[in-house]
C-alpha cells in the first residue's frame, strides 16, 4: 500500500529545499564515516545485484527520486526518470528477476564510486542529509559506459545505525535523452 | 540462390520498398537517411511542439525538424514560428538555451542580432559592409509554413503540403477525443521522460502501433502490474490470451498515420479504466481523498489519472499514447530520441471541484511507469534489431502480418483500413507512404 499522499511529498520537498548550508554542515568524523560506510554499503549491495538487502536499507516509507528536470520542481506537477516509492521499488526489483525485463537481458555490470560524502544537520535531532559523488560504471551488452552525478540523502537514526527515507540522484544528464535507464540507481 | 547486394537495388524505391517486406537499408544507409531528412522530413508536416510550451508572446522552446535546429517561438505579435536556429552570418545556432523568453536573440559568435520574428536587428559595425542588411536577406531563415491542429504545432518546408487540418485527415478524430476526455478540452505539457536508443527512427514509428510484440516484448510488465493481482486484468493484460479476437482494433488513415484504438477492450463506464491502472505511487490514498470529496463525480476524475489506451501516431514523429505526447527524433541513421512528454490536466472551470491537482500527482505517477517499465525493453529491442541487421546478406525486414488473409482487413466508409490489434497492415501503409515521399523531389524552401 502506497503511503504517497500531499503531506509525504510537502515533507520530501522541505527536505530537499535549501539543505546544503553552510551552517549546517557537519564535521564531526564519526558520524561522517558512518554516513560513508552506509553509502558504500548501499552500492556494494547494487553492485552485487542484492537487491531485498539494499532494500533492508531503507525506512518502510521510502522514496527513490531520479529528477528528470533541470531544476527539479514539485513532482506532483512534473515526471521524473523515476520517483519510487517503496511498492514501486518492489515492482522494480520483481521486474528485473523475471528474465523477460529486456532492457537488463543480459544484466548490466555495474561498479559505484561513491566520494565526496558531506553530511548537514537537519531540524531534527535524529535526521541528517547527506550529499555525496558518484561514478556509475557500466558494462551491457558489449559496450561500457559511465554516469555521473550527486546524490541526496536523508538519513534518520535508529537503534543501530541509519536508515535511508529518501533519496534523490541527480544526473548530470538527467534533462537529456538516457540511453537504457535500467539499472537501479 | 539469388542474393541482391545493395549496390545491384540503389536507391530503386520500388526495390527496396515491396508489398510485404522492406530492405535492410531503410534502417542502416546513411544515404538513405540523408534523403529523409529533406524527402521525408522536409516534405511533411513534422511536429514541432505543443502552444502549452509557449503560452506567452516571447516564450520559446527549442526543437528540431528532421535534424534542423529550430526555434519555436511565440514573437512579439502573438505569431508563432519555427525559426531556423543558425546564424545568418557563420551559420553558428543564435539560441544556446532549451526554453525560456526572449524578444531578441543575439548570436555569441559576432553580436548578430534578430527579433523574435526572426527580422535582423542589427550587426556590430554595420559601416564595414557594402550590403543593404534592411532588405530581409539576412533575416533567420524561417520554417515558411507553420500551423497548429488545438495546441499541437507543426512546420514543413514544403510550400506544396496540404493543409494541416487535411494533412492529419481522419487522424483528427482521435486525436479531438483524446483532447475532449480532459477539463477544458485541453491538456499541459509537462517534463518529460527523454530517452534515445542506438537504432533507426524507423523502428520506433513501425512500433507505435504494433499489437503483435506486446505480450512478448512488454511480458515483464505484464508480469508486474498483474503481481498482486488473481487474474491478470492490468495494464494491457487485454493482449494476453487472443489479442485479435478483442474488440480493439489498428486503423489506418493514410499519409502513413495510424491509430492503436485499445478503448473498446474497456467497459463504457466511468472508472473502468482507472481499475485497470497499475499499483502507482500515492494512488492509494489520493483516490480515497478524491472520492471523500467527489462522491459520485469520483470515477470520472480518477480516470483521467488514468493511462488512455489508445496510440494515435502522427507519421513521421508524433505518438499521442497513454497521456503522453511522444516525439521520435533522429540524430543519425543509427540513433533516435525518443521523448516523452507528460501531460496535465488544467481545469480552469473547476470541473473536478478542486481535484484536478490530486489527479495530475497520480497522473504523473503513472506517466512515468511505462517509460520505465516498457519502453526501456522496447528499446533494448530495436538497438538488437539494429545490430541484426548489420547481416547484410539476409536482406528483408518483414511486415507481412495479415497480408493476403481473407477477411482480416475492412475498408471503412471514410476509406481507412480497420484491421485486427496484431496485424501489420499500418507498417504497410507508413512505409507505401515513406515510398511515395522518397521517390519525389520535393521544392523546399525558407522564409525570411
Amino acid at each position: 500500500m502506497s503511503y504517497v499522499d500531499d503531506a509525504f511529498y510537502e515533507k520530501l520537498l522541505a527536505a530537499f529545499a535549501d539543505w546544503q548550508r553552510p551552517e549546517l554542515e557537519l564535521t564531526d568524523l564519526a558520524i561522517r564515516e558512518q554516513c560513508r560506510a552506509l553509502l558504500e554499503r548501499e552500492a556494494r549491495l547494487l553492485d552485487q545485484g542484492r537487491y531485498p538487502d539494499w532494500l533492508a536499507l531503507y525506512a518502510p516509507e521510502c522514496v527513490v527520486w531520479v529528477p528528470a528536470a533541470a531544476a527539479p520542481g514539485d513532482p506532483r506537477r512534473e515526471v521524473s526518470v523515476f520517483f519510487d516509492d517503496r511498492p514501486r521499488l518492489e515492482d522494480r526489483i520483481f521486474r528485473l528477476g523475471t528474465g523477460a525485463a529486456w532492457s537488463q537481458v543480459p544484466p548490466s555490470r555495474t561498479v559505484r564510486l561513491v566520494s565526496n560524502v558531506e553530511p548537514f544537520r537537519t531540524d531534527e535531532r535524529t535526521v541528517l542529509m547527506v550529499r555525496s559523488n558518484f561514478l556509475l560504471s557500466e558494462f551491457r551488452a558489449g559496450e561500457s559506459r559511465v554516469l555521473s552525478g550527486w546524490c541526496g540523502h536523508r538519513l534518520r537514526r535508529r537503534q543501530v545505525g541509519w536508515e535511508i527515507e529518501a533519496k534523490q540522484i541527480n544526473l548530470l544528464e538527467r534533462d537529456q535523452p538516457l540511453r537504457n535507464p535500467s539499472v537501479l540507481f | 540462390m539469388n542474393i541482391s547486394t545493395f549496390s545491384d537495388l540503389s536507391l530503386d524505391w520500388d526495390a527496396l520498398v515491396r508489398e510485404d517486406r522492406v530492405h535492410r537499408s531503410l534502417y542502416t544507409d546513411p544515404r538513405i537517411f540523408e534523403l529523409e531528412m529533406t524527402r521525408v522530413f522536409g516534405a511533411v508536416w513534422v511536429y514541432l511542439a505543443h502552444e502549452s510550451q509557449v503560452p506567452k508572446n516571447d516564450d520559446f522552446v527549442t526543437a528540431r525538424l528532421g535534424l534542423r535546429p529550430i526555434i519555436v517561438v511565440r514573437d512579439s505579435q502573438g505569431e508563432l514560428r519555427a525559426l531556423f536556429n543558425r546564424c545568418t552570418h557563420r551559420g553558428a545556432r543564435v539560441c544556446r538555451a532549451e526554453r525560456g523568453a526572449a524578444r531578441t536573440f543575439q548570436c555569441p559568435y559576432h553580436g548578430w542580432t534578430y527579433f523574435n520574428s526572426g527580422r535582423l536587428r542589427g550587426v556590430p559595425w554595420p559601416e564595414g559592409y557594402a550590403c543593404d542588411f534592411k532588405d530581409g536577406s539576412f533575416n533567420l531563415a524561417q520554417v515558411p509554413r507553420v500551423e497548429s491542429y488545438r495546441g499541437f504545432i507543426f512546420g514543413t518546408m514544403n510550400p506544396d503540403a496540404p493543409a494541416l487540418s487535411d494533412y492529419l485527415g481522419g487522424a483528427k478524430k482521435p486525436i479531438d477525443e483524446w483532447l475532449d476526455r480532459n477539463p477544458g478540452s485541453r491538456v499541459l505539457v509537462c517534463e518529460a521522460n527523454r530517452l534515445k536508443f542506438r537504432g533507426n527512427w524507423k523502428l520506433a514509428y513501425d512500433n507505435a502501433a504494433d499489437g503483435y510484440h506486446v505480450v512478448f516484448s512488454h511480458r515483464s510488465l505484464l508480469e508486474t502490474e498483474n503481481r498482486h493481482a488473481a487474474d491478470p486484468s492490468k495494464g494491457m493484460s487485454f493482449y494476453i490470451g487472443k489479442p485479435d479476437e478483442a474488440p480493439m482494433y489498428v486503423q489506418s488513415f493514410g499519409r502513413g498515420h495510424h491509430f492503436k484504438d485499445k478503448r473498446p477492450n474497456v467497459a463504457r463506464r466511468p472508472g473502468a479504466l482507472w481499475e485497470m491502472e497499475g499499483v502507482q505511487p500515492g494512488m492509494q490514498r489520493y483516490e480515497a481523498l478524491i472520492r471523500s470529496r467527489l462522491g459520485d463525480r469520483a470515477a470520472r476524475a480518477l480516470d483521467l489519472a488514468a493511462s488512455e489506451p489508445v496510440n494515435i501516431n502522427i507519421f513521421p514523429n508524433l505518438s499521442i499514447l497513454g497521456n503522453h505526447i511522444q516525439v521520435f527524433q533522429p540524430v543519425s541513421v543509427e540513433e533516435t530520441d525518443s521523448l516523452w512528454y507528460a501531460t496535465a490536466i488544467v481545469d480552469e472551470a473547476d470541473e473536478l471541484a478542486g481535484m484536478a491537482d490530486a489527479v495530475n500527482a497520480i497522473r504523473m505517477r503513472t506517466q512515468e511507469s511505462f517509460p520505465n517499465f516498457g519502453e526501456v525493453d522496447d528499446a533494448a529491442n530495436f538497438e538488437e534489431i539494429q545490430k541484426g541487421l548489420a547481416a547484410c546478406e539476409d536482406e528483408w525486414v518483414y511486415m507481412h502480418r495479415g497480408l493476403g488473409v481473407p477477411g482480416r482487413v475492412q475498408t471503412l466508409p471514410d476509406g481507412s483500413l480497420k484491421a485486427p490489434a496484431t496485424d501489420e497492415i499500418f507498417m504497410r501503409e507508413h512505409m507505401k507512404e515513406w515510398k511515395r515521399l522518397m521517390s519525389a523531389r520535393p521544392n523546399l524552401v525558407v522564409k525570411r
